[in-house]
């Protein structure tokens, strides 16, 4: 039974969070089986945002020279090759369960020396991550200055004019999302282009998706539109789709920004069971206030009917 | 090394290669190349020197105030002087931390429980005015006693006693909380670690509590200090333990690397200090080494803490193989709730076998 | 596509949405592999053989669209007795002048119609390949006699059908396994898929971009994929054809309004010295008296462009200034050009939006040219390697350049983006889309127009008062377009309605090229962009979102010509006017309206009905039949076999490519014969089969796009945004290659030519797949071309790589494949690199004057001396 205020488990988060009449939660499915990598994503995102550049660097991560989400990547395209025995066609394999993973030269991993004849059919996955806007957010649950809040839309924003750098939001993301940018000191993340969608318009990454990967819209009906794409995909013999953060009781009271994936999200870089962190809170204070009584009684008694 | 085999599920990117040799046996799971999931904290050292300073300040406070309620002067004024400096330490290094330091008075923008570190904010505050004036009213006292000014004496020196006892009453909360500052996170070694870390914390400030009282006892006051000593003592090396052995994969970073040597250091240092402060008879020396030990372990715990979350943030690892396993056991509960429902209800089957359309 | 077209590549998505099937047929696994169904792996150069295959498998299994066959394409018509065959003649054909390793064409004629004037003698072949006059016939159409005789059972043995037969039969699935290194079963696969959604039901589109162009046979290799749509029936046809994909947002705009030396406005060709002395004489070589086609009407093409050049100074008196355009005298191709630059024939240089040091073939041969130059003008964004070479480019480091000594003077001019001018842009489907300016251009930014204009007016200004005979040419230039704006732009739209045409008398603007004229009444900037700015309205303004159109959005900017979306349109329907099939229903012949109907403007006369014969002694577009779709085909019939236009054969043939590991096994000619070279100690190339010391680069390579850069590299490696996603120049190998030659994942190695070594960090992956080909394994390497030294990636520049060496008939490089060797590390730097460039010279044979013998048809293995 969910009650306001709760901590976890389906919710409705703007009303929760005192708005009266609303717009419809706004969010993203990001449909990655149809992703061509092209990384306009993070690109138009940057523009837009007038994000700062994530430095030079040759990861070699396949074609992922961004790494990660953080303070100055705010969509990062992920790159997976994979070999698939052949005889499977595109798509298909096992039903459930994990495909081999061929590694793609990590750095001491030995090669593979094989002859042609063992070689194996490739898939290539890619994947546009952005900060998922959970319904329980636990950046937004920690931040001590009130400078992480959800709006109108049900997405969650930092305040740059008050976040004071303090970093809870940080280590509070079970995703790995949030972080703070070194030569500025506060917290950054996505704020699905609340600037935009107070103009009516969508999210640069969205509009400038040419494949229609990245979708916005309200987030009942992306779930919807979601399950109808997940179902024709497995459907048509595509068995590792599935969907992932658009389960309301899951451990972050779903996503408001969503996916559908091929493969395991760990595989993507994504916790397989996010939980927010605040859902065993009141455990945590009643602990706490536990061991606060037990340290009174120890003093306590350390110096009772010890006067001097 | 896996061909890409059919069902074989890769090991972790790289780390170790081949044979290399772990203390725990190789978790079996998948990543995107062995990158990790999570942000390491932002939080430098000056966080866990502010654990160590937090928790020294708020023992410090209830030695004071149970050497003020039993006329032990000494332990009074150590206390007092030490919550202080402690207090001040506390703040510098909180607000250094800061990425924008200057806005550190934001933090009481707002009073938020579902963030242990708003709610300490406050904790802080309230703490830090009470021990704040408990300190001046010390200092009032052993300066100004005899002086001149005279007339503000005694409001001076008699404020002392309430406000150290109000110091004193809001410290456990003090030393308890950043526990939950720590655990309130997605840091896998540190949440997992809930139920542990506000005992270790509460035990490993009043040890360092105990070790300022060490340092600054008369000999009449060392039955006390000793019996706070190994209260503190044995909550945090029982705590600790407990962190180091019961977290399944989570204690790994506690017991490896920097982590692992911090905190045996810590529990070494207990024991030496515990053994200094009951072994040391009567010699000053013994008694003051001893206290700098439970300090110096106190301090060492704290980062070992400390490092050891960080640690558990840098390997994916650590955070798939506990959610799988939770996943796992979650799925095994389904499926048994739903047997147990089949064989319950029979009857049922009958019911569900054809809809009825009337 | 995915990588170079993304945002067209939606479009391949929602075909796939829709249950289409993609093949994607490649070197390399790239992002379009990884949205493919099915994925090819190829050796880089053997397209043909492995469109040949499909070409064989397609005759000798009958799958062919025989009704169209028969009906559209020249299939039926027979081929004079002369011709013989590559197969006869070790891979030549009839005609072969090895002296000038040209073609005599006559032999290639149809029967009956030997000694026409459209078919060429070698010295005309010579001068073809020369000026790349196979460009003009992008849109001209070849030229031969309109009447022809023909087999319509397709049995005479020398109807064209059957020579196709003979001719690809070599190309079975174990050739093309063999060959290509492509399993015969995932061949078949293809093949099956390809004919299977063919015919009157269904249709096949083939898309190609450059990784086809760019060879010494790419024309060939076009025309190959368009005698297989041709077969099946796929031309003319909606969701079918061929898709050109180009490398650059208005490069179809450059051969249109060209910046090519060869052709003028709408692929006029520019008049050659000897061929074309008199103004008749030009029009006679474009109208060609007696055929079929609109080019009927090449002198009213002709004399209202010279209008639109010299305005009032041209009149008919002096034959409308026909005399003030510049002639060609041979080859003067950009590589041409380069090569007579280190040679000291060419002093100044403009370089506009163009990075030659980076961007073409042979890298160190164009800074070596631009070095001995007395001036170079570089107009672009930033300060591109092209107009820094003197100062920090490669040959500085190995002392080839000295600055202090280099005595070209740069001139370097900021440009203005395609934000900050306005102005039209046509792309792959010959769509003319305007641009609006959006922001003034800063500083000293300034647009193309503006700077040619202004360019133009001063160097009047300083000419005024000349009396020379030779500076009429540009005084009389008609140069009075107004001006706008604080920096005085002229105005682009007065340049597009000059394009368009217009009556001279009042300046009515035209709405079709049929109303150009050949008295001087009309001026016609481009004749087949007539009709952009029909009833005085901006046409490629035009933005009717699609959602408000069918899926031919026609209001949507403007096609040329006349706004035809799909060329050869009169193909969708059969011989009587009706559609092949409702389901593909696209033009048909409405009985009652007695014209052509359809979402499209019809590609023939709007009331021609399909059962019009053309009298036997009609000529221009009266001569074209009502059943004849490919109007400007001199016959009417899409071209299976070619009769001419072509220099390097009437069919598709395999050839290897300039640089390859491999002989060729189907024929003793191992390259293209006729391929344009320039042998010069400069530029060497690579020994292939039956050369000696072919081991010394035993790997192939290619060069291709990323999406996250562009080109040369001057829009993105100076984009922070952008060079941070591909941050260094690296070079993809496969694993089993990077245990051959010792390679790390993210290391260095070098990649080396007998031009240069080229470094980059290393990427294993099991995208690059070993194949094998004639019976051993031969490793692919594949390399981004579009770093330079300038920017904020720096790095190697992989065109350094590249010979010269081009495709005869349109001058186009061979950038696509060629042989090297890979190493671990870094190279060497300093003079210490041409030391090591010059060792693997001297290992493989081709130091010095050594030259590579072209010719290799009737000789074994035996090495002989070339032309």
């Amino acid at each position: 039974m969910v009650s306001r205020n709760s901590l976890s488990g389906p919710l409705d988060p703007t009303p929760d969070a005192g708005y009266v009449d609303p717009p419809a939660r706004k969010g993203f499915f990001t449909d990655t089986s149809v992703c061509i990598g092209c990384k306009a994503c993070e690109v138009a995102c940057k523009e837009w945002n007038e994000v700062p550049s994530d430095g030079l660097n040759l990861l070699g991560l396949s074609f992922d020279n961004t790494g990660s989400l953080g303070a100055d990547s705010w969509r990062h395209v992920a790159f997976i090759e994979q070999s698939r025995p052949v005889g499977a066609q595109s798509f298909e394999g096992p039903p459930t369960g994990p495909s081999g993973t061929s590694f793609l030269g990590m750095p001491g991993t030995a090669l593979p020396g094989a002859s042609q004849d063992g070689r194996t059919d490739l898939r290539w996955l890619m994947a546009s991550d952005v900060c998922k806007h959970c319904t329980h957010a636990a950046c937004l649950d920690v931040c001590p200055t009130g400078s992480l809040f959800r709006t109108e839309f049900g997405t969650v924003v930092v305040q740059e004019d008050i976040c004071n750098g303090c970093g809870y939001c940080v280590s509070a993301c079970p995703y790995g999302v949030i972080d703070r940018r070194e030569t500025d000191g506060r917290a950054w993340k996505c704020t699905l282009c609340y600037d935009r969608l107070k103009g009516d318009a969508e999210p640069a990454c969205a509009k400038a998706c040419p494949t229609d990967s990245i979708q916005f819209g309200d987030l009942d009906e992306l779930r919807e539109r979601a399950d109808r794409r997940v179902a024709a995909l497995q459907g048509a013999g595509v068995t590792e789709a599935r969907l992932y953060g658009h389960d309301e009781s899951d451990g972050v009271g779903g996503d408001g920004a969503f996916f559908l994936l091929l493969d395991e999200p760990e595989v993507y870089g994504l916790p397989p069971d996010p939980v927010v962190t605040t859902k065993d809170l009141p455990d945590m204070w009643r602990h706490a206030g536990l061991a606060a009584l037990a340290m009174a009684a120890g003093v306590v008694a350390a110096f009772a009917g010890a006067r001097r | 090394m896996a061909e890409g085999g059919r069902g074989a599920r890769r090991r972790g990117g790289g780390r170790g290669g081949q044979g290399a040799e772990l203390m725990v046996p190789e978790a079996d799971f998948r990543s995107y190349y062995g990158r990790a999931i999570l942000k390491p904290p932002v939080w430098k050292h000056d966080v866990a020197i502010y654990l160590f300073t937090g928790g020294l300040a708020a023992s410090s406070s209830m030695l004071a105030a149970a050497g003020d309620l039993t006329h032990r002067p000494e332990l009074r004024r150590a206390g007092r002087a030490s919550a202080m400096a402690a207090l001040l330490a506390s703040t510098f290094f909180l607000v250094k931390d800061l990425g924008r330091p200057k806005r550190f008075l934001y933090m009481l923008r707002v009073a938020k429980p579902t963030s242990p570190m708003s709610v300490g904010t406050w904790i802080l505050t309230a703490y830090g005015g009470a021990a704040g004036l408990a300190a001046v009213s010390e200092a009032a006292r052993a300066t100004v006693v005899g002086s001149r000014l005279g007339v503000l004496d005694r409001p001076l020196v008699g404020v002392g006693r309430p406000a150290g006892l109000a110091a004193a009453a809001v410290a456990p909360a003090l030393a308890t909380y950043t526990a939950v500052l720590l655990a309130d996170t997605a840091v896998p070694s540190w949440h997992e670690a809930y139920r542990q870390l506000p005992f270790l914390f509460a035990g490993s400030a009043l040890a360092s509590g105990a070790g300022v009282g060490l340092i600054a006892a008369g000999p009449d006051d060392l039955g006390p200090v000793r019996r706070l000593a190994v209260t503190g003592a044995a909550m945090e090396l029982a705590g600790a333990r407990s962190v180091r052995h019961r977290l399944g994969l989570l204690s790994e970073p506690y017991l490896t690397g920097r982590a692992g040597r911090l905190l045996q250091a810590g529990e070494m240092l207990t024991v030496t200090g515990i053994t200094g402060a009951l072994l040391g008879g009567h010699s000053r020396v013994l008694r003051r080494l001893a206290g700098a030990c439970l300090l110096a372990a106190s301090l060492a715990t704290r980062f070992g803490i400390f490092e050891g979350g960080v640690e558990s943030t840098k390997d994916p690892k650590y955070v798939v193989v506990p959610q799988r396993e939770r996943m796992a056991a979650r799925a095994a509960q389904e499926a048994e709730r739903g047997h147990r429902t089949e064989t319950v209800t029979p009857s049922d089957e009958a019911g569900t076998s054809s809809p009825t359309t009337g | 596509m995915a990588e170079a077209h993304p945002v067209g590549f939606q479009w391949v998505m929602e075909a796939k949405a829709r249950g289409a099937k993609v093949i994607h047929v490649d070197p390399r696994f790239t992002r379009t592999s990884a949205l493919a169904d099915t994925f090819v792996p190829l050796r880089a150069g053997s397209d043909v053989a492995f469109l040949g295959g499909i070409i064989n498998y397609v005759l000798q299994n009958e799958r062919d669209f025989r009704e169209y066959v028969v009906a559209y394409t020249n299939a039926a018509t027979i081929v004079s007795e002369e011709f013989v065959d590559a197969d006869d003649l070790d891979g030549l054909f009839s005609g072969f002048d090895p002296e000038t390793r040209t073609y005599d064409t006559s032999s290639w004629q149809y029967e009956g119609t030997e000694g026409h004037e459209g078919d060429a003698g070698s010295a005309e072949s010579h001068a073809d390949r020369e000026t790349a006059s196979g460009l003009q016939h992008e849109s001209h159409g070849g030229a031969t006699a309109s009447q022809t005789q023909r087999d319509e059972t397709l049995q005479h043995p020398r109807c064209v059908y059957q020579i196709l037969k003979r001719h690809f039969a070599r190309y079975t699935p174990e050739t093309v396994e063999r060959v290509c290194g492509v399993p015969q079963d995932t061949f078949l696969e293809v093949c099956d898929a390809w004919a299977s959604n063919s015919g009157r039901e269904r249709t096949t589109m083939l898309v190609y971009s450059v990784g086809w162009t760019q060879h010494t046979t790419g024309v060939q290799y076009i025309r190959a994929g368009a005698i297989l749509q041709l077969l099946l029936g796929n031309v003319g046809r909606p969701g079918g054809g061929i898709m050109a994909l180009r490398g650059h947002a208005s490069i179809q705009g450059s051969t249109d309004i060209p910046t090519l030396f060869n052709l003028l406005p709408g692929y006029l060709p520019m008049p050659h010295h000897e061929q074309h002395e008199t103004l008749q004489m030009w029009i006679d070589e474009m109208s060609h008296p007696g055929q079929k086609g609109v080019w009927s009407d090449a002198g009213a093409f002709g004399v209202s462009l010279l209008k639109a050049y010299w305005g009032d100074a041209a009149t008919a008196e002096n034959d409308y200034c026909y005399g003030y355009l510049p002639r060609m005298t041979g080859d003067h191709g950009t590589y041409q050009q380069v090569l007579d630059m280190i040679e000291g024939k060419i002093s100044g240089y403009f370089l506009l939006g163009q990075n030659p040091a980076v961007g073409s073939a042979h890298g160190k041969a164009q800074r070596l040219g631009m070095a001995n130059l007395d001036w170079l003008v570089v107009r672009d964004l930033f300060l591109i390697e092209s107009a820094t070479f003197w100062q920090d480019g490669p040959e500085v480091a190995t002392g080839e350049i000295v600055p202090e000594e280099c005595r070209t003077e740069v001139f370097f001019l900021p440009a203005a983006s395609h934000v900050e001018k306005e102005g039209t842009f046509t792309q792959t489907q010959r769509l003319l889309q305007w641009r609006e300016k959006a922001v003034e251009p800063e500083a000293d930014c300034r647009s193309e127009l503006w700077f040619f204009y202004h360019l133009g007016r001063m160097v009047k200004e300083r000419l005024a008062d000349s009396t020379e005979r030779r500076d009429r040419a540009v005084l009389d230039l008609a140069w009075d377009y107004p001006t706008h704006g604080v920096h005085d732009e002229p105005s682009a739209e007065v340049v597009l309605q000059e394009i368009n045409g217009y009556q001279v008398a009042d300046r009515t603007p035209l709405s079709s090229f049929t109303e150009l004229r050949d008295d001087g009444s009309t001026v016609g900037g481009c004749w087949i962009y007539t009709g952009v700015y029909a009833d005085g309205v901006n046409q490629a303004a035009r933005r009717k979102p699609r959602s408000e159109q069918d899926e031919v959005a026609s209001e949507w900017g403007w096609a040329w010509p006349a706004n035809r979306r799909l060329l050869y349109n009169r193909a969708s329907a059969d011989p009587q006017g009706r559609p092949w099939s409702e389901r593909k229903k696209y033009m048909w012949w409405d009985e009652d309206k007695r014209e052509w109907s359809g979402p499209d403007v019809p590609d023939f006369e709007r009331d021609k009905a399909p059962s019009y014969r053309a009298p036997d002694d009609a000529s221009g577009v009266a001569a074209i039949n009502g059943d004849d779709p490919f109007i400007m085909q001199s016959d009417g019939k899409g071209w299976l076999y070619s009769p001419v236009g072509l220099v390097d054969g009437p069919m598709p043939t395999h050839y290897e490519a300039a640089e390859s590991p491999f002989r060729n096994s189907i024929y003793g000619q191992q390259g293209n014969p006729t391929r344009k070279v320039y042998e010069r100690d400069a530029n060497p190339t690579n020994p292939s089969p039956p050369e000696p010391h072919a081991d010394v680069f035993p790997f192939i390579f290619t060069t291709s796009r990323l999406t996250e850069h562009h080109t040369a590299g001057a829009m993105s490696r100076y984009v922070e945004y952008l060079a941070e996603l591909q941050p260094a120049m690296f070079v993809e190998v496969s694993p089993e290659l990077a245990q051959e030659r010792g390679l790390e994942h993210l290391g260095w190695a070098h990649v080396v030519t007998a031009r240069a070594a080229v470094e980059a960090r290393v990427l294993v992956t099991d995208r690059m797949v070993p194949l094998r080909v004639e019976n051993r394994v031969v490793h692919q390497v594949w390399l981004p071309y579009h770093w330079g030294q300038g920017g904020l990636t720096t790095g190697d520049s992989a065109n350094d790589l590249l010979s010269i060496n081009l495709d005869p008939n349109v001058l186009i490089q061979e950038s696509k494949v060629g042989t090297c060797d890979v190493r671990p590390g870094r190279r060497p730097t300093g003079p210490a690199l041409l030391d090591y460039v010059a060792d693997y010279r001297r290992r493989a044979g081709v130091a010095g004057d050594h030259r590579i013998p072209i010719v290799t048809a009737g000789q074994a293995d035996a090495s002989a001396e070339g032309d």
